[in-house]
């Protein structure tokens, strides 16, 4: 099968008045029609502008280099005629803040049939109608009367179902979810993550969840890929992840979820902080946090390397030590 | 709406109360009168003259017959410098003048501001940027009374073009320079708020979002960024406008207009007590009211205000 979405070596760099920031530094990967792929990592590791480099939406001191091949065509060389095109008809994207990515001067029917209209070649009415018919499949109750609102009318959770229907207007093949629930409620947050489920389900849509919430990625994804630093640490089917970390970062991240099952345990963190992307070390970006580091990681970055179950990892330290490591630790 | 409206026009009667007030005390505060000259009246006939103009009265009688005056009979007084004069027939004869260059100027103003702050903003650190952003400082540090004589300069006395002063009843030619020497710096202002705003609004979440669903660029500032991006210009736009349509004293002298904003200056001077209170007056209700209209289409651009 051939993939839907293939990224390669993709870095973005941003220029700031403090220098060159190194957001991503060579980020591979491939996805397949249909297929979930989770993106996990602290804040700043690069996830969110690996996507917004995808779809060019990066800021404006921001640059992409690479390829981001999607069907055959490098988005990163289209004109942006072209890319207008791609955008929403074939890759659409949902954003963090729900509260503030709708625009609150304009009614929900406006935002919702321009996309139509400009898309679809559709006519107004017809595209308000279809607009409410999305509304109602993400279960927005009394969809035809609210659909004249403006969005400060509706709540965090239903501002997000109402991106999510707009998002979907023209059936793309591929929608990316950029932090979906980071800023809602937990109980709505697992009604859209649930909403989710159902579109990839029922429309067959491949989703890219960018997220550092590793709850929502156990239940919702194929695949995970676990970046740090704006290159990949580990990548692998979610249940190989979550199973059998084999990266120190992996494994730091998996036990700083809180467990409830674990009365007496202090819930871990991982120990320093992020790197600072515009001075990352010459060697593993992990190095200075990780527990199995050796001094010569300090200078030599790993290598991004295939595993015999298919996985990718990036780390100096051997499979094995590591799984020893988590042996001892259950 | 309407009873948000109402409410408004009824509060404004008792701000034009406190304004005459204050105007009086500031009035009767400063010395000298209407009457004074180098050389004194004799007592007999100045007493005569205040008598004729009620100045005798106390204070409060006099504020108290100037409010009669203007609700019984809309009678703002004669003038005591322009004789045969009313204030009303002053302003009658000043106020369209002003009103036509005014207007023209803030038309001017809004439209080639906005546009030059929009188009400096979405080419944001480009030639283009700076050119917008230069040229509105520069014109905002070059006062009307500096611009307003090399205007003349070039337009009538090397190109001979237009007029030099005069109005002529309003003709085109005689417009011309005073609209331009008046909204520049109003021009410059909005330029320079439309530009930081727009801004903002681009770097807002909403309009990633509309460009994440493949709107072209125009569609984008047209539809999604204008609209809040105006609402800074929008609150600076109420009193320029009241500014601009009471004219300037620049212009009005140096062109020789014949508008109300030379009034603003030689009243003063003059202590032509009616005429300062009546300038007074028209500046306060036009600033009431367009402070009213300026909240009215805030409402209407911005939906969680309800009025």
């Amino acid at each position: 099968m051939a993939p839907l979405l293939e990224v390669e070596d993709l870095r973005v760099t941003f220029r700031t008045g403090d220098g060159e920031v190194n957001a991503v530094n060579g980020v591979s990967f491939a996805l397949n029609p249909g297929e979930t792929l989770a993106i996990v990592g602290e804040s700043g590791s690069g996830k969110s502008q690996t996507a917004y480099a995808a779809m060019g939406l990066l800021a404006r001191n921001g640059r992409a280099t690479g390829t981001v091949r999607y069907q055959g065509r490098n988005l990163l060389e289209l004109p942006q005629r072209e890319l207008n095109k791609v955008r929403s008809e074939e890759i659409a994207m949902i954003f963090q803040d729900p509260m503030t990515s709708l625009n609150p001067y304009l009614r929900i029917s406006d935002q919702m049939a321009e996309v139509l209209m400009l898309h679809k070649g559709m006519g107004k009415r017809q595209a308000v109608d279809e607009a409410a018919r999305m509304l109602d499949a993400v279960r927005i109750p009394d969809a035809r009367a609210r659909i004249t609102m403006y969005p400060h009318e509706f709540s965090g959770g239903m501002r997000q179902r109402i991106m999510i229907a707009m998002a979907l207007l023209c059936r793309p093949k591929l929608l990316i979810a950029d932090e979906p629930t980071t800023a809602l409620d937990v109980t709505v947050q697992a009604q859209i993550m649930k909403l989710l489920g159902d579109i990839k389900r029922d429309l067959g849509t491949a989703m890219i969840l960018i997220t550092h919430d590793l709850g929502v990625v156990a239940g919702s994804s194929d695949r995970t890929l676990v970046m740090y630093g704006g290159q990949i640490m580990e990548e692998g089917t979610t249940d190989a992840i979550f199973a059998t970390p084999t990266h120190p970062y992996t494994l730091g991240l998996l036990s700083a979820v809180p467990r409830i099952d674990r009365e007496d345990e202090e819930l871990l963190t991982i120990a320093g902080e992020p790197p600072d992307m515009s001075r990352l070390p010459p060697g593993c970006p992990f190095f200075p946090r990780c527990a199995f580091a050796r001094p010569e990681n300090a200078t030599l970055r790993p290598p991004l390397v295939r595993l015999p179950d298919g996985r990718r990892r990036a780390c100096h330290v051997p499979v094995e030590e590591i799984l020893a490591q988590k042996e001892v630790a259950q | 709406m309407l009873s948000f409206i109402l409410r408004r026009l009824l509060v404004a009667v008792p701000t034009i109360l406190i304004l005459i007030v204050i105007s009086f005390i500031l009035m009767f505060a400063a010395p000298g009168g209407p009457f004074n000259s180098e050389k004194p009246l004799p007592a007999a006939v100045m007493a005569n003259i205040e008598s004729r103009y009620g100045l005798d009265q106390p204070y409060v009688v006099q504020i108290f017959n100037y409010v009669w005056n203007i609700v019984a009979h809309f009678d703002f007084g004669p003038s005591f410098k322009y004789r045969d004069q009313t204030v009303t027939g002053l302003i009658a004869q000043g106020f369209p003048v002003t009103l036509t260059y005014g207007f023209w100027a803030f038309l001017v103003a809004v439209v080639v501001g906005v546009a030059l702050g929009v188009l400096a903003a979405i080419r944001h650190n480009t030639w283009l940027d700076y050119l917008a952003t230069g040229s509105a400082i520069g014109a905002s540090v070059l006062p009307n009374f500096v611009l307003a004589p090399i205007l003349v300069l070039v337009f009538t006395l090397w190109l001979g073009w237009l007029p030099g002063g005069g109005w002529n009843g309003g003709q085109w030619q005689y417009v011309v320079l005073p609209v331009i020497a008046l909204a520049t710096t109003y021009l410059a202002a909005i330029a320079r708020i439309t530009r930081s705003s727009m801004l903002e609004v681009m770097n807002s979440n909403f309009i990633r979002t509309a460009r994440a669903k493949g709107l072209p660029m125009s569609r984008i500032i047209l539809r999604h960024a204008l609209k809040p991006a105006m609402l800074p210009v929008l609150s600076y736009l109420g009193p320029a406008f009241v500014a601009m349509i009471t004219g300037s004293v620049v212009i009005d002298v140096f062109f020789s207009t014949g508008g109300i904003g030379q009034y603003f200056v030689n009243s003063a001077l003059n202590r032509d007590y009616s005429v300062i209170m009546g300038v007074t007056i028209l500046v306060g209700v036009l600033t009431i009211l367009f402070n009213l209209v300026v909240d009215i289409l805030y409402a209407w651009i911005d939906p969680k205000i309800r009025l």
